[in-house]
């Protein structure tokens, strides 16, 4: 039988959820064993066109050129799956969407004619249509590996959808929000980061973006109550994640509240 | 006299850390034209961090690179102390030192397995190597993996770590958690030893360049987090005064800056570094070092992947040494109390000084920030390497020969494009 094709795209992003699989150690070898990597310019594998069964993308689209190339992966592949915040939500970069975006431009570059950058970064499934998404800033090599394995053994694959605090109680951490008043976005926070900053004794910021029905406005009473102003509270929402519909009325509700 | 006129396009430079293209014009056997194209896209994080609170930005620019986030957690959180004049104990200089050798480990481990090795041994890339050389693939991934593990332990995790803040870490790591990596760093040190001759030992080209080596120097230390900017011609710079003498502009053609130094080309990273600091290595690195016939400093800019070693070697001694006499200490970090005006800071990332600058107010609120990563340093030696050493190459060569010679050239850089707000396809026009 022959192996199943997989192909790693970049958009615009940092590069980390790549290192999903670059970080993999040993098991890199043995991944390129069980699947045959055709697409992954930054491991020296290249063949964009060839079609792939399954296509792992990384960034959001914020240029004209990314809008077509996007078109093209989709074509190309028969599931396509978004690795982290950037190609799920849109990344930190969607700041720019809430933004004047032009001016952004002119004030970086003297010759801002010449950069192809729009003025609305969108998460792939606003361009093309997702097969399954994987939240995280950065997304970890367990969800990666995961989810090969799921998609190899015929079985749909599934993310973690619970949310922060249920991580959080399990890891036997001490709340940060009621011990040290930290503004924490555990309650309404997907997991599957370990409950790394509540561990850590800070609060958490949303790197796996929005789980399903947060009580956002309870949330941000709270976090009003405990002494940070609106505009300080809305920041909370206002970083990697903060394209995410949920997010994005969150921020801006409460500062009309 | 006849005119051929060739044009290639190859779509994408594998094995670099973002996109780029190369753009070459041949006019009668002589390079009349060429540029490093940068296309990665804009994230204009400059303008994304206005507004933001000085407690946000080390989150913040950590996604700037999923490569190097330590580095721009560090220069932002040194930029902020040095404003607010905070003194940070000696427990979180070592503990920061640590957390740098963790990413400079998985950072050139990475580079010199996956990214580099496989030129010098004609492979298209690292699984196609690690078919005929399981073991040292094995061994390189291995030791890439250690680097993440130290900095998961400061950082919770190895992209993007959660655990640092202005005035120190949110969290110190248990006698527990210490010894288990001080045993796992030690038992590999061995490997990573067999590495540095390896690579030693690999073919390199000898081809000797002018260029000038730009680095921190500290008086007590191999340079991190700390130091003056120095360079081989003798500059000697206050961090606050880097604008001085190094400014970036645009180019048109790529959505990196140009970073030049009094107007000229120069070299940032790990053969920089080394040129520069050779002998603040521990002398029992330097006695393996000069058992090697590679010797600093250098003006072969192929030792790049040599001096990535030397400094994984260096890393991996640093480590042990800081993870041995570990104590808890009384508390991770220091009270901040924020004074308004210009933060400046910069420390050196695993390719090379990393410039932070921010105009802060009074509440801490970012007003302004500017950040010069190593590739838009880089950028303009890479052109003048590439014009000097591919002409010495032979520029009658078949394209395929000079796509390769100058994808390898550009590699020994390890340019991180991404970090460089930044990608390579070749376009040769021959006339």
């Amino acid at each position: 039988m022959s192996r199943v094709k997989v192909a790693v795209h970049k958009f615009s992003s940092c590069d980390g959820c790549q290192l999903a699989f670059l970080n993999l150690g040993a098991d890199l070898l043995l991944l390129s064993d069980l699947v045959d990597i055709k697409h992954f310019a930054e491991a020296g594998v290249l063949d964009e066109g060839e079609h792939v069964d399954i296509a792992f993308v990384e960034g959001s689209v914020s240029t004209n050129r990314e809008l077509q190339c996007i078109k093209e992966v989709r074509k190309n592949s028969d599931y396509l799956i978004t690795i982290g915040a950037c190609a799920t939500s849109g990344g930190i970069q969607a700041l720019r969407n809430i933004n004047d975006a032009k001016s952004w431009v002119e004030a970086i570059y003297a010759k801002s004619e010449f950069i192809d950058s729009l003025d609305k970064v969108s998460p792939i499934a606003d361009v093309v249509k997702v097969d399954f998404e994987l939240w995280g800033c950065p997304v970890s090599s367990e969800q990666v590996v995961t989810t090969i394995r799921s998609l190899l053994s015929g079985v749909t694959p599934k993310d973690n959808t619970e949310k922060v605090c249920m991580e959080c109680k399990r890891r036997n951490n001490i709340c940060t929000m009621v011990t040290k008043n930290e503004p924490c976005l555990g309650p309404v926070s997907k997991a599957g980061c370990g409950a790394i900053c509540p561990a850590f004794g800070r609060g958490c910021y949303a790197c796996y973006g929005p789980a399903e029905n947060g009580n956002t406005e309870a949330l941000n009473r709270r976090i009003i109550g405990l002494g940070y102003s609106k505009q300080q509270t809305s920041q909370r929402y206002q970083l990697f994640n903060n394209n995410a519909p949920e997010f994005k009325s969150a921020s801006k509700k409460v500062l009309k509240s | 006299m006849t005119e051929k006129k060739i044009n290639i396009r190859v779509p994408v430079l594998a094995r670099v850390e973002g996109e780029g293209a190369l753009e070459l014009d041949i006019q009668n056997n002589q390079i009349s034209h060429l540029n490093l194209n940068i296309f990665e896209p804009p994230r204009l994080f400059e303008k994304l961090l206005e507004g933001k609170h000085y407690s946000d930005v080390p989150d913040i620019v950590a996604r700037i690179c999923g490569i190097c986030p330590v580095a721009y957690q560090m220069s932002a959180v040194h930029a902020f102390e040095s404003l607010f004049n905070i003194q940070v104990s000696p427990w979180v200089n070592d503990m920061r030192r640590l957390f740098y050798c963790g990413e400079w480990i998985e950072s050139h481990a990475l580079h010199i397995h996956l990214l580099a090795a496989p030129d010098f041994l004609g492979f298209e890339s690292a699984p196609a190597m690690a078919k005929k050389y399981p073991a040292e693939v094995k061994r390189g991934v291995e030791i890439q993996n250690v680097g993440n593990q130290i900095v998961r332990l400061l950082g919770g995790r190895s992209v993007h770590p959660i655990g640092v803040k202005v005035g120190g870490f949110h969290h110190a790591p248990s006698q527990d958690d210490i010894s288990v990596l001080l045993n796992t760093v030690t038992k590999k040190l061995p490997d990573v030893e067999a590495m540095l001759q390896w690579c030693s030992a690999l073919l390199l080209p000898d081809i000797a360049q002018d260029f000038t080596s730009v680095s921190l120097r500290c008086n007590t230390e191999y340079p991190m987090n700390m130091g003056k900017i120095v360079s081989t011609e003798g500059l000697e710079l206050a961090v606050d005064k880097y604008q001085t003498v190094f400014k970036e502009h645009h180019e048109s053609h790529s959505t990196a800056l140009y970073s030049l130094m009094n107007g000229k080309p120069y070299l940032v990273g790990p053969l920089a570094r080394l040129n520069l600091n050779y002998k603040k290595l521990p002398d029992e690195i330097r006695q393996l070092v000069e058992n090697i016939p590679i010797s600093f400093p250098s003006k072969n800019m192929y030792h790049s992947m040599y001096a990535r070693a030397v400094e994984v070697l260096y890393a991996f001694h640093e480590s042990i040494r800081i993870l041995e006499k570990y104590t808890i200490p009384d508390s991770p970090a220091v009270d901040v109390k924020v004074q308004a005006g210009v933060a400046y800071g910069c420390t050196e990332a695993p390719r090379g000084i990393l410039w932070h600058c921010y105009e802060v107010d009074e509440d801490g609120i970012i007003n302004r920030a500017t950040i010069t990563p190593p590739t838009s340093q880089n950028q303009a030696r890479i052109e003048e390497d590439l014009k000097s050493t591919l002409s010495e190459f032979g520029l009658d060569r078949k394209q395929d020969e000079i796509r390769f010679q100058a994808e390898q050239i550009i590699r020994n850089y390890d340019p991180c494009i991404s970090c460089a707000t930044h990608f390579l396809d070749l376009r040769i026009n021959r006339k």
